[in-house]
Formats: structure tokens, C-alpha cells, sequence
């Protein structure tokens, strides 16, 4: 493993910051998995250090030592110049290390401010100082450039992106000199992700260290200073330069192998395919009025647009999942029952929803009954199930979508967020779903199972399956779309096909009057 | 910086893992649960060798004492399945006891005797039934919260079963009926037989078919099942009336125990379900739980009752021992809880 000896810190970074944490040779193990093997991290102040490596490679693993919820098994930390174990998260914290976790945290029935001092709440004579509380929250959301977030408001209505605002908050709220992020841009959109950087590059140059993963390398190029790169719970390059390091490099050392960072070839269109899909004058109030669209048989629609745009309430609704107030839902020139999913599924719909912990997700169950958590009545023989067929297909979707570890009896919590995500969407691959709704597939999920996934959902369209994709990334939607549209405030403001628009275009249109959209919907 | 660390860990680490997966059927954290109640059995019968030791030497004592026990736990045994069903479910039944009032003085009527002992049992199940469904309209498509629903529920229908019997006892002239807690097939009381088939059918149901699957899913992430296209509010529905189906089972063996009916009959049989159910491993918040694990919570506690029985110890006694069972059971199962998160997590679920 000589190729991995890094380069030290080219000195193109004007920070030379002290070496604040340093990690050698940390082992975690969980019972028949070695998280961790041997880890080296070296972080300085006043950086951000980027952390890259596959789904389970050991990231959050990594962190979650590092923030004293789990007890490494072997190996040293040292922070600030001392030994460091912390007990548990608090005793973390305490220390000066604060923590924003991959999966969010919060405490959905109590309020932003109370999310925000979750455990450290400021007190006198064991009284909660409220007054305070929402004065230094408030502070902070403006900090984070979400002043319109109301302290009071309760977590649970919050849209996801908001939510990953308070956990920011959270993380703020502490004195840190070192602030962990794991993938906090996978539930932003493009203007949040720039909001994200301005604040990240406010803390650093306090002289706050930062951790930041990602699986989106454009972004480790523009905020990062030096890359670690983790592989199978071990570093495999550590110190690289952020920028200057050539992307071939990077996936190589995280996976192995090289991977064609492309999205696959397009099918040739099928004129006069079948039209599946026909949504006219849908509206909710408050969420989206008016939206017209229509799916046929085989064809990828991308549609992109805001986090707040109203993007995941209109496919909930589509799929039955919320009740529409006004319009139609037809499906093969059948009008669907509002507000009813087992209706949509019947007709053959499938969605993967936005939040796969809390919306889709058995994390007690094993893995390959959360994969056909859809399909197992199908499979069943006059109401017994199938345990065998079930085994058989989750395995298959195991293997299309490379889940790691591959051992489908095991619970889906032990498995990391990208293979969880995978999960997820594996999920409507079985059955005969002839329309896909398609919400942030991708989210969490690393470089190289990211390109079979976009291979699968070809494979897909091209046997005839309709898809309608939703996703913050514009690249994402229009490498995979055939038909793009654009929404915006609740509302479709653009169709093209998607050789006839470009990425400009379509972040202009999308960002027209975003400021107050936000004010509306966050 | 060295990296290189030892390499053939690969080895070890997938056999791990298929060994893992070799017993890991039921879960082994389950598993190691009903193993610890299969001790505190072990234990109490131990208890009850050294206490009476004349007794456990007679080997025919011996041996009808087991029946004695299980014919206890026959009649309660019953209902905590039903009762399990709804807590995986991410529900809670408080009524079983008042249904199984309700059931078993509307089947022992005069005008209902007059059928026979088939209308009698036919009544008690279809009162069963009926309640539960009552319960699971109200739960499912009322939107009440399962505690309130049933709650109401409990004092309803005691109230209903006190009115329908003007507050009397109703004897059963069935000797049909009656049989059923006198008579033994093969040496063993018919009782436990009913019990036996009504725990093995509940596993099936369970583990083998999609009623099964749908409950453990609509319990343990309700939008996540609903999202999979699993008609939640039906499923509800059926889980209250599987309940209500147990309780009308429940009421013709109670009734056949005291050749009688009456209001205040299975008074806090509620209470019992859900603690056995709960030391049986089922997780209040729903979404996890065993037919075998809620069995052996009631064998414990009739195994308790039956060794205070025969030590002559008071009831008084014996419901301190018993609520203290109940505390570390419950204790146990907050140490499962690995960090606040998760139980956060878990609390979500069920006040959604
Ligand atoms: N609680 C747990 N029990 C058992 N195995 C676990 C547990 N948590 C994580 N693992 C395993 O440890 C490995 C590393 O997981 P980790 O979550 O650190 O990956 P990651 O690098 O964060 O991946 P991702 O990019 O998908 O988030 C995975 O194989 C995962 O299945
Ligand atoms: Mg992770």
C-alpha cells in the first residue's frame, strides 16, 4: 500500500493550521463486521477536512467514535494534545466536538428551540430560561441564514430541509472546535448548499474545525482543504489536497477500480409509447396548485426544482399518500381514488419516498423483508409467505444495486445510509410496478453503486416502465430524463425535452424568486 | 502514516456472518430473552421443590399440579395472544376483560341456551368479534387513540354485560359447556388443549402468513407500511377483532371453569395480557414481539400463583411479587434502548 503514503499538505492551502485531532489505528467492530480497521485521520484547525470513502465504508462509523457514541475497540485519539475517550456524547461535547449525524436526530414533538438545546438546555435554579433559549435560537437561525424559522415552531412540521437546519443549530448552539457533518448537503438543494458553504467558511476562519463528508466530489473541491479517504473501514490516502487532486484518483482509492462518473446512454425514444401517467389541474393548497403532467410507458421524467418547491408533496399526492383537493390522477386512463396508496399500488404505482428512515424503513427487520415490504402478498401462497421467493429476490436486488454487506437477514439499521437508501428503492424493482415515482433516489448513495443504480432505472424505462424523478441534482435530472420540467413556488413553470435544456437554464428558472418561496414554505 | 494494517481479517469476518445467520430465524436477542424466562421458570419451580418438598415427591402430584398450571394459564393465555397481536400492531387493548364479561353473559341467557352449546359459543365469538370490531372502527377510521377507544370500551361493555344479567349470576346448564374445564382427553384437560391450539395458530399467523408480516409492519413504522401500499386502517381493524375473537374464546372457557356467567367476571384481565405480553419481549411501542415470548410471561405468572397457592400465601402477597415481576421486565427492556435517539425514535412511532 505504498501508493497511499499521501502527499503531505501541498502549502497551496494558506492555512497551516495546529493539529487539533489525530486519529491511529482505530478498530471498531460490531458483531460479524469490522466497521473500522486500522484508521488514520489527522485534523487541523481552522480546515475542512473532507472524508470520502463507498456505502459502508466506515464513515459515520468514524464520527460516531469520535463523538462518543460508539467505544473504538483499538487504536488512539488525541485531541487537543491529550488522550480522548469520551464516555458518551455528552462528555464529547463537552470537550469542544460537536456532532451533525447522517441520519437527523431530532425530537419531532418538541420545538426548534428545544431541538436546538436538546441537552444543554440553559437553566436557572433548574428552570429552563425559554426567553433565552428562543433569543440565542433565533440568533443562530440567522447565523445560518434561516432567520424566517420561527424558535417556536414544532420540529415535526418542518420540511426535511429545515430540519437540517436545526440539527446546523444544534450544532452551533454548542461552543465547538471541531464541527462534524456527515453528508449534511444530501437533503439540500443547489442555493442551500451555497448557504451551507458560506457558513462552514465562517467557522473556519474562526479558526473551528470541520469534518465534512460527501458523496458529491464537486462539492469536496470547492469547500475542501484535504481529503482522507477511507476504503473497507481502513485509510487508504489520507492528507490529499482537496483541489488539485484528480477525481480518477479519488474514486480509485475509494473504490478500487475506476468508474466512468456518467450517466448511461439514453434508450431510443419508442414513438408512440403508451401513454401511463396523466395528472391534470392537481392542487393542495399551501403545497402545489394547478400541476399538469403526463408520464407514457417507458419514458424518465425528471422534474427539478427548490426543496420547498412542493416537489415531494406532488408525488406523495400522486401516489395517493396525501389527498389531492382539486384534479385528477389517471393511470392507464383509469382515474385513480384520491388519497388512497393501496389504490395507486393496485394500478401499479411505486414510490420511493424522501425520507427513507422515517417514511419507508423497518430498521428492526431484516433487510430483505424491508425489500419486499411491497411485494410479499404477491409472493404468498393463500396467505402464508413466501420466505424462500423473498430470499431469492431480495438477493437478486442485493446483487443489481451492490449492497454491502450482502447478507440479507440482517437488520436494515446495522446497514450504513446509502445502503439503506438502496434499500429503498430496490424495493419497487420487484413486482410489476409499471410507474415509478422517484423521490432523491440517489441520496447517500456513493459514486460507483450511484451509476448501476442509474443503469437499473434504465434498464427499466427501456422494458417500459414509466418514471417520474425527483431530485435536487440538476445534473442528475437531466443525465437520466428524457422530458424535464421545472417547478417552482408550487408550480410548473417549464417543460422541455431534455436535450433542449441546460443545466443554466434550468437552475435560472428554478431560482427565479426563490427567496420568497422560502419565506412561504420553510 | 502507515496504513497498512493486517490484512486476512476478510476470513473471519464472513464466517461470522454466516454463522450469524444460521440460528438468527427469531432474532437472537428474542432468543436470549425466552431462554431468561424459561430460567425464571426453572427457577420458580425450584422455589417450589424446597418449599414443599412432600409434595413434589409424589410423582401423580406432580404431574396434575403441571395441568393445575397450565389449566391457570389456559383461559388468560388465550386473550394475551390476541393482546400480542394488537401491541405489535402499535395498539393496546384494554377492554378484553369487559368483552369477555360481555360475551360470556350474553352466551349464557336463557334465551341463548336455549340453542345449545353451539348458539352459546356461537354467541361468545360473535360478541367477541363484534366488539373488537366496534374497537378497530373507532381506532382505524374514528382516529381515537387505541388507549382511549378501548378504555371507553372496557367500561361500556361491563356496563352493558351488568345490564343484560340485572347484576345476577348466570349459571350454564350446557354440560357441553361445563365439560370443557371438567373433562380430560388423553389425560390431559381439554382446557390446555383449546390453549395449544389457539398459541399454535397464533404463531402461524404470526410468523407463516402476510397478516403476520402486515402487523409486524404496520406496528413498526406506520408510514413506512402505509408507503408500501399495506391498507393500514383495515389492518387495524382485523387486529382489534382478532383480539375481540380471543376474548370471545376466553369467555366459554371462563364460563365453563365456573359453570357460570357474570359481570364482574375476568375483572383486570387486561392487566395480565399486557404484562405477560410485555415480559414476553413485546415491545409496547409496537413493531416487535412473540407468540412464544407472551406464552411463557403468562406461565410465569401462573407458576407464581400456583406456588403461592400452595405455600398458602395471601393474593395480597402475591400481586406485590407480581408488580414487582412487571417493573424489572419493563426495566430490562429500557436497557435494550442504546441511545436516547432510538428511543426517541421508537416513541415517535407510536404517538403518530
Ligand atoms: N450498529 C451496527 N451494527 C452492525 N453493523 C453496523 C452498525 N453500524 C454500522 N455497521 C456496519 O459498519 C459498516 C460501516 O458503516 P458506516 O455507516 O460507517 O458506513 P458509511 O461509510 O457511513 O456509509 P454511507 O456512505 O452509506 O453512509 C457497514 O458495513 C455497516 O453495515
Ligand atoms: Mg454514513
Amino acid at each position: 500500500m505504498t501508493e497511499a503514503q499521501a502527499p503531505e499538505p501541498q502549502a497551496t492551502e494558506a492555512q497551516e493550521g495546529q493539529v487539533v485531532l489525530r486519529l491511529t489505528d482505530v478498530v471498531k467492530t460490531f458483531p460479524g463486521v469490522r466497521a473500522l480497521d486500522g484508521v488514520q485521520l489527522e485534523v487541523r484547525a481552522g480546515e475542512v477536512h473532507c472524508l470520502l470513502g463507498q456505502n459502508g465504508a466506515g464513515k459515520s462509523t468514524l464520527i460516531k467514535v469520535l463523538a462518543g457514541v460508539h467505544r473504538p475497540d483499538e487504536g488512539q485519539i488525541e485531541w487537543l494534545g491529550q488522550d480522548f475517550a469520551p464516555a458518551n456524547p455528552q462528555a464529547a461535547m463537552k470537550a469542544g466536538i460537536a456532532t451533525i449525524y447522517q441520519e437527523l436526530d431530532l425530537v419531532e414533538d418538541l420545538s426548534v428551540a428545544e431541538n436546538a438545546f436538546l441537552g444543554h438546555e440553559p437553566k436557572v435554579f433548574g428552570f429552563v430560561r425559554r426567553g433565552y433559549m428562543a433569543r440565542h435560537t433565533r440568533e443562530i437561525l440567522g447565523k445560518l441564514g434561516h432567520a424566517e424559522i420561527p424558535p417556536s415552531r414544532l420540529v415535526r412540521s418542518l420540511p426535511a430541509a429545515g430540519k437540517q437546519v436545526v440539527s446546523m443549530a444544534r450544532a452551533l448552539s454548542h461552543d465547538a472546535r471541531l464541527i462534524i457533518m456527515d453528508e449534511p448537503s444530501a437533503v439540500l438543494a443547489h442555493d442551500e448548499v451555497a448557504n451551507l458553504f458560506r457558513i462552514i467558511r465562517g467557522l473556519t476562519a474562526q479558526g473551528i474545525a470541520v469534518i465534512y463528508i460527501s458523496h458529491r466530489l464537486e462539492e469536496i473541491r470547492e469547500i475542501g482543504d484535504r481529503v482522507t479517504v477511507l476504503k473497507d473501514g481502513r485509510t487508504t490516502a489520507a492528507n490529499l489536497p482537496a483541489r488539485s487532486t484528480p477525481t480518477r484518483d479519488l474514486v480509485s482509492r475509494m473504490t478500487g477500480r475506476t468508474i466512468e462518473y456518467v450517466f448511461p446512454e439514453p434508450a431510443p425514444a419508442v414513438s408512440g409509447a403508451e401513454e401511463l401517467l396523466r395528472v391534470e389541474g392537481l392542487t393542495r393548497s399551501g403545497e402545489f396548485a394547478d400541476v399538469s403532467l403526463s408520464v407514457h410507458s417507458g419514458e424518465i421524467v425528471g422534474i427539478a426544482g427548490l426543496v420547498g418547491s412542493g416537489r415531494s408533496e406532488l408525488l406523495e399526492t400522486i401516489f395517493g399518500a396525501r389527498r389531492a383537493e382539486a384534479g385528477t390522477v389517471r393511470m392507464a386512463g383509469k382515474v385513480l381514488r384520491p388519497g388512497s396508496v393501496s389504490a395507486a399500488v393496485r394500478a401499479g404505482l411505486g414510490m420511493a419516498p424522501e425520507e427513507r428512515k422515517s417514511q419507508a424503513l423497518l430498521l428492526g427487520e431484516p433487510i430483505y423483508r424491508n425489500v419486499t415490504l411491497s411485494t410479499f402478498g404477491d409472493y404468498a401462497r393463500v396467505g402464508f409467505t413466501n420466505a424462500g421467493r423473498e430470499l431469492a429476490e431480495a438477493n437478486r436486488i442485493a446483487d443489481q444495486l451492490d449492497l454491502r454487506p450482502r447478507d440479507v437477514r440482517r437488520a436494515v439499521r446495522t446497514l450504513s445510509g446509502g445502503n439503506q437508501q438502496k434499500v429503498v428503492v430496490g424495493r419497487w424493482l420487484l413486482g410489476d410496478t409499471r410507474l415509478l415515482l422517484l423521490d432523491e433516489p440517489t441520496r447517500g448513495v456513493d459514486v460507483g453503486a450511484r451509476a448501476e443504480l442509474y443503469q437499473v432505472i434504465r434498464d427499466l424505462a427501456a422494458q417500459g416502465v414509466g418514471v417520474l424523478l425527483v431530485s435536487s441534482e440538476v445534473p442528475e435530472v437531466l443525465g437520466m430524463a428524457d422530458r424535464v420540467l421545472v417547478m417552482r413556488e408550487g408550480r410548473m413553470v417549464h417543460e422541455a425535452p431534455a436535450g433542449q435544456i441546460d443545466e443554466d437554464t434550468v437552475l435560472d428558472l428554478v431560482m427565479a424568486g426563490s427567496l420568497q418561496v422560502e419565506e412561504v414554505t420553510i | 502514516m502507515t496504513a497498512t494494517t493486517t490484512a486476512p481479517v476478510q476470513e473471519p469476518e464472513k464466517h461470522a456472518a454466516a454463522k450469524q445467520s444460521w440460528w438468527r430465524d427469531d432474532s437472537t436477542e428474542q432468543m436470549r430473552r425466552n431462554l431468561g424466562l424459561v430460567g425464571v421458570l426453572a427457577v420458580l419451580i425450584v422455589i417450589g421443590i424446597i418449599t414443599k418438598p412432600e409434595l413434589y415427591s409424589d410423582g401423580t402430584w406432580v404431574r396434575n399440579n403441571i395441568f393445575t398450571i397450565l389449566e391457570l394459564a389456559s383461559v388468560i393465555g388465550v386473550v394475551t395472544v390476541g393482546m400480542t397481536f394488537v401491541i405489535i400492531g402499535g395498539g393496546i387493548d384494554l377492554s378484553v376483560g369487559a368483552i369477555i364479561a360481555l360475551a360470556g353473559v350474553w352466551s349464557t341467557t336463557l334465551a341463548t341456551q336455549d340453542f345449545g352449546p353451539g348458539g352459546m359459543i356461537f354467541c361468545a365469538l360473535a360478541v367477541g368479534i363484534g366488539v373488537g370490531v366496534v374497537n378497530g372502527i373507532l381506532i382505524a377510521y374514528g382516529r381515537l387513540v387505541a388507549f382511549i377507544a378501548t378504555l371507553a370500551m372496557m367500561v361500556a361493555a361491563r356496563g352493558l354485560a351488568a345490564q343484560i344479567s340485572g347484576k345476577q349470576t348466570q349459571v350454564s346448564t350446557s354440560s357441553f359447556i361445563n365439560g370443557l374445564a371438567a373433562n380430560d382427553f388423553l389425560g390431559v384437560p381439554v382446557l390446555v388443549y383449546i390453549l395449544a391450539a389457539v398459541v399454535a395458530a397464533g404463531w402461524v399467523l404470526l410468523n407463516r402468513t402476510t397478516f403476520g408480516r402486515r402487523t409486524v409492519a404496520v406496528g413498526g413504522n406506520v408510514e413506512a407500511a402505509r408507503l408500501a401500499g399495506i391498507n393500514v386502517k383495515r389492518h387495524t381493524l382485523l387486529l382489534y377483532a382478532l383480539s375481540g375473537l380471543c376474548c370471545g374464546i376466553a369467555a366459554v372457557m371462563l364460563t365453563s371453569q365456573a359453570n357460570s356467567a357474570q359481570a364482574a367476571m375476568a375483572n383486570l384481565y387486561e392487566l395480565d395480557a399486557i404484562a405477560a405480553a410485555i415480559i414476553g419481549g413485546t415491545l409496547l411501542s409496537g413493531g416487535r414481539g412473540t407468540i412464544i415470548g407472551s406464552l411463557l410471561g403468562v406461565l410465569v405468572f401462573s407458576t407464581i400463583t400456583n406456588l403461592f397457592a400452595i405455600n398458602n400465601l395471601s393474593t395480597e402477597v402475591q400481586n406485590m411479587v407480581k408488580g414487582g415481576i412487571i417493573v424489572a421486565a419493563v426495566l430490562i427492556q429500557q436497557v435494550q434502548f442504546k441511545s436516547l435517539s432510538q428511543f426517541f425514535s421508537k416513541n415517535k412511532i407510536t404517538t403518530s
